[in-house]
């Protein structure tokens, strides 16, 4: 299966791109053609950094080709600041509009007793009828490295506690995003990203 | 809720993990790919390798290391030991380590911080403190001197001030040895854990003195630690991570199981 992995230049994809290959997919960095994009099956956003790095997918038209395939039924999976762009934006960088496929912002957790960043495993309360968790079982736990958060909707696919209810994972349709990193959350995160490589349209 | 996470080390040297042996295998006890495999398949909630000689000429077999070791591990991965440049670290990343952990050459130039994090993100940039307490300073616990050249030579800082100053850099996690208790077996330094994780809102990881599970429990709870470095604690009638866990759990510790 072609996936398109989008480097935007934001850290590191070894992780993705080998646990994509783990999996039997057959992922192909991109970095600038939108041709990639266009025929690719499947299209993973990684993403560990700041949301500020995402302005280079409006700047190479990354941008314009996901969201024609996301129109045109293409899975879609965003991780971590991944995520984060399908929202309005983030308080990250608040210049820097993100895809808007949900109209929400994300922002910082706020100020605690609690460490900020978020890091470690944590536990994942699964919504019923989620296909891209499906499986994953109470409790389960995945890892998660992040300071910013989508706040929870109805489209929110799992929730995660810490200082407050946050969205761990989004899904509307066949456009998906985790905020913990599956490639790095053991057999949990594979079968997640299993889900991802197997899902077909309704 | 968020889970105290339990740390393998591995010590390796020219590409085989190093005698002092922490956590012998039956098959091959000194394959860095192969033990790394081991302690996630029963339950360590992240690893790391550090290179304990990181000479120029091992830096290739480092790579390869690395390279083997990451190749079929899916739980978060960091690799220390001779990383001086960004392009070094690039080059770790590159060969599959999620986070790069420095140490001597932060200390020696601390811009080296901010150069990794702007291009692979906090979350990949720990940096590792070996401090031991200065009995002549007004506090001797948040004023511990700082050593590099792993512990023989003092830096000229001290703990609490070095640890912020690598917060505001960019560090996403200290890792914190503490040189009084490392090798004793009696306990971590739950005294100098706790300054620096009050002192800075990254994780901090402990590390030096395992000796049973008490000294876990005690670090979690009075040394404010986010998590723990396990090394010699296996050759003490643990046999692994997730029986270390186990005994945690029931002592009321948070962590990540089933695992």
């Amino acid at each position: 299966m072609r996936v398109a992995v989008i480097d935007y230049k934001a850290g590191n994809l070894t992780s993705v791109l080998k646990a994509l290959r783990h999996l039997g997919a057959d992922p192909e960095v991109t970095d600038a053609d939108r041709a990639h994009v266009e025929n690719a099956e499947r299209i993973v956003l990684p993403g560990v950094g700041h949301f500020q790095a995402t302005r280079r997918l409006d700047a190479t038209g990354l941008t314009t080709a996901i969201r024609s395939a996301i129109v045109r039924g293409v899975p879609f999976l965003g991780i971590c600041v991944g995520m984060q762009w399908l929202y309005a934006g983030s308080s990250e960088a608040p210049q820097q509009h993100g895809l808007g496929h949900f109209p929400e912002a994300c922002a910082r957790f706020p100020e605690s007793h609690e460490k900020v960043p978020h890091v470690g495993w944590n536990s994942l309360d699964v919504r019923p009828g989620s296909r891209l968790l499906a499986g994953v079982e109470p409790g389960e736990f995945v890892y998660f490295t992040h300071s910013y958060k989508a706040p929870v909707t109805a489209e929110t696919a799992a929730i995660t506690h810490y200082i407050e209810p946050f969205a761990a994972a989004v899904e509307h349709g066949n456009v998906m995003g985790v905020q913990f990193h599956p490639e790095k959350s053991g057999a949990t995160g594979l079968a997640i990203l299993r889900n991802f490589l197997v899902w077909e349209g309704s | 809720m968020i889970t105290k996470r339990i740390i393998a080390c591995l010590d390796v040297h020219g590409g085989r993990v190093m005698k002092g042996v922490q956590f012998v295998d039956l098959i091959d006890a000194g394959d860095p790919a192969a033990l790394a495999a081991r302690h996630a398949r029963e339950g360590a909630d992240e690893i790391v390798l550090l290179d304990i000689t990181a000479t120029h000429e091992g830096r290739q077999t480092l790579l390869d290391t690395v390279r083997r070791t990451a190749r079929e591990l899916f739980v978060p991965f960091a690799v220390g030991g001779g990383i001086r440049s960004a392009d070094d670290a690039a080059q770790v990343f590159e060969a599959g380590a999620d986070k790069v952990s420095i140490n001597s050459a932060a200390l020696a130039n601390p811009l080296l911080i901010d150069a990794i994090g702007r291009s692979f993100g906090a979350q990949a940039v720990v940096v590792a403190i070996d401090a031991r307490r200065d009995p002549q300073a007004l506090d001797p616990v948040r004023d511990a001197q700082v050593f590099v050249q792993g512990g023989r030579k003092l830096a000229g800082r001290r703990v609490v001030e070095w640890a912020r100053e690598a917060e505001a850099r960019g560090a996403g996690e200290i890792l914190l040895t503490s040189m009084d208790s490392d090798g004793t077996r009696a306990g971590f330094d739950c005294d100098l854990t706790a300054a620096v994780s009050e002192s800075v809102s990254i994780p901090v990881i402990a590390s030096g003195g395992a000796g049973t599970v008490d000294h876990f429990v005690d670090v979690f709870g009075r040394g404010r630690a986010d998590a723990a470095l396990a090394a010699s604690i296996f050759h003490f009638g643990i046999s692994s991570a997730r029986s270390l866990k186990e005994e945690l759990a029931r002592a009321g510790v948070s962590v990540r199981l089933p695992c």
